[in-house]
């Protein structure tokens, strides 16, 4: 009982990061209707930038804020500088690009702060008062991150005029011209808003499985099996499907299949969600009348 | 009266496709006016020239402005308010989020509410459906929907594609009284398209015939109302 408690826990522990790690997919989704297959190796640089601002002797919180403005700019910069001129371009020249920015960013990575595994610590130490029998203290701290940056993003969606516009942008591009907003320009912001939660998912992921340029690439696939189950419009449902593909892959991976298999679970829930509920567990089905 | 709208040689294509050819008309302020013609004749292009969302070349010039080459946003920040073939609603916002897209580019809270108080004493149906997703609401709540999303702009020039299409004819006669109101009270200008003819010059004060891309003839709505080929070809009797 106590083992498959742990298994439990330890599953909705890493839930947490595939769930930042699937929110900031939605949110890409949500503003472009793509999915960015960057999104992984993205984060892992900003990851790399806070550790260096670390090392340099930045306090965390400092270098933590300051990687997120450094990492907007950077998402607002990507899609002004290399995805705005193909906005009219078929999917397909999108998904290309999407893996190009993957290999680029990889390869930055890799050649700006080399290929050695890199520790990075966790802001919230061991032995603080976090700390509790089945959860460590890095655990619980990162859960608290992802609950504010989804009520933040919540309450920007749902109450400021430029998220309802980007909502409406992304839905209806050439309506929302009609009424005067830049739809550009909130692609653009999109990207940026994706790059930032990416960097927040990054340096959360990285005290747990060590910095290096491919730190992300299993992540991401939970954390796109997690964005596909908890519907690829629901930010709500990202986070939630991050949890349910946490715990699933770590009872699977326990009791069922054992831990070499454990990827497959993420594969299979993709294919599962694809062809029994496209929408997701969550997601918005639009109705319209004619 | 001043003119709210000249325009000029006006041409727009569609990749390699010419669609309309030299047009020149004027709108007056406060004035209805009304584009017939028959399908393909160039109106509701004519509509999308004057928003930019066309490739156009030629002379629009709006209150003094020229807005050939401006981009379509910047042409709606001027005053422009279109409500599009399909009307253009958001399907998957809720009324009320869309009546606050419209006023979205203007900035002003206070006055935005404002408007959508006014809108829902106009149009009670919306009031009721105000949280309900738009893409469920029927054909005549959506057309009204459209119409107020575009007057939250507080637009000087309202352009309205085709506001019968597909209405049963009480809608239709109701949403036309109601452009008849806001003409009036709110002065809001019009350039109205439509296909039927005698429901538009009932409306318009002013109308063009486009043929084939080209102004055929123009002139007051009585005018054409009593033209022996007009009322041939487009008013059927």
């Amino acid at each position: 009982m106590e083992a498959l408690l742990f298994q439990i826990f330890s599953g909705l522990a890493n839930g947490i990061i595939y769930g930042s790690v699937a929110l900031a997919l939605v949110m890409i989704y949500q503003a472009t209707h793509h999915i960015n297959f960057a999104q992984g190796e993205m984060a892992t640089f900003s990851t790399f930038i806070a550790w260096w601002l670390i090392q340099n002797g930045w306090p965390y919180w400092g270098a933590f804020f300051f990687t997120i403005a450094v990492s907007f700019a950077g998402g607002l910069l990507v899609q002004r500088i290399i995805l705005k001129p193909i906005e009219k371009a078929p999917v397909m020249t999108n998904v290309i690009v999407f893996i190009g920015l993957l290999l680029i960013f990889n390869a930055f990575s890799g050649w700006f702060f080399d290929h050695t595994i890199k520790s990075f610590d966790s802001p919230f130490p061991k032995d603080s008062a976090l700390t509790t029998k089945y959860f460590s203290a890095h655990q619980i701290g990162s859960a608290g991150v992802l609950v504010v940056v989804l009520l933040a993003l919540f309450a920007f969606f749902k109450f400021t005029p430029v998220g309802l516009a980007m909502r409406a942008a992304a839905q209806n591009p050439d309506s929302a011209r009609l009424v005067g907003i830049r739809v550009s320009w909130m692609l653009g912001l999109g990207w940026g808003l994706a790059a930032a939660i990416g960097a927040i998912a990054g340096m959360m992921v990285a005290p747990i499985v060590f910095l290096d340029p491919n730190m992300m690439a299993g992540i991401l696939l939970y954390g796109f099996a997690a964005a596909l189950l908890g519907g690829i419009d629901n930010p709500v449902g990202a986070v939630i499907g991050g949890f349910i593909v946490g715990v699933l892959e770590n009872l699977l991976g326990a009791y069922v299949i054992g831990t070499e298999l454990k990827l497959t679970v993420a594969l299979v829930l993709i294919v599962a969600t694809l062809t029994l509920k496209p929408a997701g567990l969550f997601g918005k089905k639009v109705v319209v009348r004619v | 009266m001043s003119k709210l709208l000249e325009v000029k040689k006006l041409c727009a294509s569609y990749g390699a496709t010419q669609v309309l050819f030299d047009v020149d008309f004027t709108l007056e302020t406060g004035h209805i006016t009304a584009i017939l013609g028959a399908n393909g004749a160039g109106k509701t292009t004519t509509l999308r020239a004057l928003c930019q969302v066309v490739k156009t070349t030629g002379s629009v010039v709006l209150d003094g402005t020229q807005i050939v080459g401006k981009s379509t946003e910047s042409v709606v920040r001027m005053g422009v308010a279109h409500v599009p073939d399909g009307r253009g609603t958001f399907t998957g916002l809720s009324v009320e989020e869309n009546l606050r897209l419209g006023a979205y580019s203007r900035g002003n809270r206070a006055e935005m509410e404002q408007d959508m108080e006014r809108m829902f004493a106009r149009f009670p149906i919306l009031k009721q459906r105000r949280h309900q997703q738009a893409g469920t609401l029927s054909g005549g709540e959506q057309q009204m929907l459209a119409i107020s999303r575009a007057l939250m702009l507080r637009p000087k020039l309202l352009l309205l594609d085709e506001p019968s299409f597909g209405l049963a004819p009480l809608i239709v006669a109701e949403i036309f009284r109601i452009m008849r109101t806001i003409n009036k009270e709110d002065r809001v200008s019009m350039l109205l398209v439509e296909q039927n003819a005698s429901l538009a010059l009932d409306l318009a004060d002013h109308a063009y015939l486009l043929e084939t891309g080209r102004v055929a003839l123009s002139g007051p709505s009585e005018t054409i109302k009593n033209d022996e080929s007009v009322r041939r070809a487009y008013l059927g009797y």
